[in-house]
């Protein structure tokens, strides 16, 4: 009884310690804000999906008209348009704003010495 | 030690509600500490859950009959395996293990995709956390699995149809299936609630999908394998709504895998793929309530308890908040483009999406249609197997049809003379194959000619899309056929694994059909020495024994089989009195035939003190394509599971281009 005692309050503690974790390493952070994507990054991560998107459905075509899963005849009719929206979507990501690529953000800087 | 079993679920209790509460607030406020302090609430919860585990089974594997729960399914006599599954043999075991599964998938799916969705993530901590928080308070609540009582001389033991090997791996799958669906709802909720509705939460939890839709398929296949040669009746599957329970979730799952793709690849279907997460989560925790509510009688379902108000009004929450969030974020959710023609690849997703929801929802309907008969008339009507036999053949044969046509269809839009090409062999070698087994004798049954005439349709195309791929990549510059054929696969994971489980689906047609539609059934009574027939089959009753184990006395009766004059050896059916349980197993022998796959299946239904024995014999032809099934199943889940470490890199450098700074994990 008094071991199992101890050793749920132990379990208690460490979980304790581990919730507590973040605020222990840094009490005082010059900032606590959550590290939300801005407008324009959203906007550039769905147009770098778009593009990908398009890439991708591109290759598929090549791909499916050289194992003749795709008949010549869809092959045309399809390939001109896709071409088109990959273009589209690399432009469209040309003008959108452009992000530091991997700034460093808050939670990956490494913690703070502190005295 | 049950008090610090006690301690560490209520220890779990908090965790969870912190999570919940704390992750909610930070990710309302925007506090960067608080979330990740909430994260690791839910990382610990799976801690000290894990805790409360080992406590159980310690306690399972020392007899401590002093807990109500070891001595309720466990005695002195249980072998150490049965005795471990235990664990989740019983209502608290199996709420236990749900709770465990759900606290780890929730801290590892957080930590494998905190790199490139973080902000994603906010929002599916406190929706991971709610759900651990309800299992939580039931454990702590309302059944707990450490409830103490002056320790019996010895335990009640085990169901003896539980004494099995299937019963070690069959309910955890179906467990890593259930709760793994909790992964997708998670994020699913998470993009909605903080309007992050691109791509990312689909890729987060895809693997996720696949892992739980996979550990269910081959979870319902094992059970299925110990219906058979367990249970005694004569079959694998008996529409039982905790059969059914499983199957629902695994419908939806799949209608999800699929209708997802149309998603990431064409930009459609966001509301119908949220609407069908939440469905598949929903119907994992219905079937959940309906094994341990006791509202359902089935051989799989526990006693009835008192949990089942709690669970019927925590999925009318989950339920109500799901949707309600779908139409908040309905405009968010439009569709970039549209379906160009009904004659494509998207169009035959669509189609199959509709079937396979239709086929689910038949289900459902024939599950809950007892319980509301019950509630309106005070009459249970069940709805027996010619309910379900009859929507099966509905849904389920164009389904089997749309597996072949879907793959072999250009996405956006197929031209009907490209069809004609497209299908020419497929088409060809489906309608000889029809014809020959026709003239074979096929006809008696037209659904199994049917489902014989597709599957062959599906098979051809299978094989023509791997010649074909194979040999495009050879001459894209493999230096050989199998590295040709090992890269086909490997650079593209997800539709040639997927190809491999629509194989898979073949053989299960194959030998349900054959199984179901082409058995046949012989009865009679025989006395030593006297012989029976079935098709080929000669068996001749020769000698009955009875022999003692350690927790149970077998009777068995020994036949002669024959076939064509042909000795096959010898088969042996009987009973086993269980002595504890005090209850009676039926032990069937079964005889298969590796070569075409039949069985013989006897059945010893009645063994008289004169010493005759009434026996039911069937013969079921193809039924081991089932388990073969089951095998490829899970090597093409496992193709479609295994890390693609290109797309890996392309998500992180994807995350880094918008400022995500992503570090490979």
């Amino acid at each position: 009884m008094t071991l199992a005692l101890l050793l749920a309050a132990a379990l208690t503690v460490v979980c304790v310690l581990v919730v507590a974790l973040p605020f222990l390493r840094e009490p005082e952070p010059e900032s606590d804000e959550l590290d939300e994507l801005a407008d324009d990054e959203r906007g550039r991560l769905e147009a770098l999906e778009a593009r990908d998107r398009a890439l991708a459905a591109l290759k598929e075509l090549e791909f499916d008209h050289r194992t003749g899963t795709v008949s010549d005849e869809d092959y045309w009719a399809q390939v001109g348009p896709l071409r088109r929206e990959a273009a589209r979507a690399l432009q469209a990501l040309e003008v959108a704003p452009q992000v530091s690529p991997a700034t460093p953000r808050r939670e990956d800087q490494p913690t703070r010495e502190r005295s | 030690m049950p008090e610090l079993g006690r301690a560490a679920l209520v220890v779990t209790l908090g965790l969870s509600l912190y999570a919940l509460v704390a992750g909610a607030a930070a990710a309302h406020l925007g506090r960067r500490r608080l979330a990740r302090s909430a994260q690791n609430a839910l990382v610990a919860s799976f801690a000290s859950t894990a805790v409360a585990a080992a406590v159980l089974l310690a306690a399972l594997l020392r007899n401590d009959f002093s807990l109500e729960y070891v001595a309720r399914t466990t005695s002195e006599a249980l072998p150490t395996v049965y005795t471990i599954s235990a664990f989740w043999g019983g209502q608290e075991g199996s709420l236990l293990l749900w709770l465990l599964v759900l606290t780890g998938f929730g801290a590892a799916a957080v930590s494998m995709n905190r790199a490139w969705a973080r902000d994603l993530i906010v929002w599916a901590v406190p929706v991971f956390a709610a759900v651990a928080t309800f299992f939580a308070f039931l454990l702590v609540a309302v059944a707990s699995p450490f409830v103490t009582q002056p320790a019996p001389p010895d335990g009640a033991g085990m169901t003896p149809s539980l004494q099995n090997p299937y019963m070690l791996a069959h309910p955890p799958l179906l467990y890593l299936g259930y709760v793994g669906l909790t992964v997708p709802f998670a994020f699913a909720m998470g993009a909605l609630i903080s309007g992050r509705l691109d791509e990312r939460w689909l890729i987060a939890t895809r693997r996720w999908t696949l892992f739980a839709w996979a550990a269910l398929g081959v979870g319902q296949l094992l059970g299925s394998h110990w219906a058979y040669v367990e249970v005694g009746w004569g079959g694998y599957y008996a529409w039982d709504p905790v059969e059914n329970a499983a199957l629902m979730p695994w419908l939806a799952a799949t209608a999800f895998l699929h209708s997802v793709m149309i998603q990431e690849k064409r930009g459609m279907l966001k509301v119908w793929n949220m609407l069908l997460v939440i469905l598949a989560f929903s119907l994992s925790l219905f079937g959940t309530f309906l094994t341990r509510s006791g509202v359902v009688n089935s051989i799989h379902s526990f006693t009835e308890s008192s949990i089942g108000p709690w669970f019927l009004a925590f999925i009318g929450v989950v339920v109500a908040v799901s949707v309600g969030l779908v139409l908040w974020r309905l405009p968010a959710l439009r569709s970039v483009t549209r379906l160009e023609s009904p004659i494509s690849r998207e169009a035959a997703f669509l189609y199959n999406n509709l079937l396979l929801l239709a086929l689910c929802l038949a289900i459902l309907w024939g599950v809950v249609y007892p319980m509301l008969s019950e509630a309106v008339r005070g009459e249970a009507v069940v709805l027996g197997r010619s309910y379900y036999d009859f929507f099966l053949r509905v849904f389920g044969l164009p389904l089997l049809l749309l597996m072949g046509i879907g793959p072999l269809i250009a996405w956006r839009h197929a031209s009907l003379r490209s069809l004609g090409t497209t299908f020419r062999w497929p088409t060809i070698v489906a309608l000889g194959a029809g014809l020959a087994l026709l003239l074979l004798g096929a006809g008696s049954s037209v659904p199994g000619l049917v489902a014989y005439t597709f599957s062959a349709f599906v098979a051809t195309t299978i094989v023509m899309e791997f010649v074909r791929g194979t040999r495009a990549r050879k001459a894209l510059g493999a230096s050989s056929w199998p590295s040709a054929f090992t890269s086909l696969i490997g650079r593209n994971r997800r539709r040639y694994g997927g190809y491999v489980v629509h194989a898979a689906i073949v053989l299960l047609a194959v030998g349900v059909a054959g199984s179901s539609a082409f058995d046949s059934v012989a009865e009679a009574r025989l006395t030593q020495g006297r012989s029976m027939t079935i098709g080929d089959y000669t068996l001749t009753y020769r000698s009955l024994e009875e022999r003692q184990v350690a927790n149970a006395t077998e009777i068995r009766a020994t036949l002669d089989v024959r076939r064509g004059g042909r000795d096959l050896g010898t088969l042996q059916a009987g009973k086993n009195a269980y002595t504890i349980e005090q209850q009676v197993s039926n032990e069937v022998g079964i005889r298969s035939d590796r070569l075409t796959g039949e069985d013989l299946f006897v059945i010893a239904e009645q063994i008289d003190p004169d010493g005759s024995v009434y026996f039911r014999v069937f013969v079921k032809p193809l039924v081991n394509l089932i388990w073969v099934a089951g095998l490829v199943f899970l090597a093409g889940s496992l193709i479609t599971l295994w890390p693609d470490r290109r797309e890996q890199r392309r998500l992180i450098a994807r995350a880094g281009e918008v400022g995500l700074p992503a570090t490979p994990r």
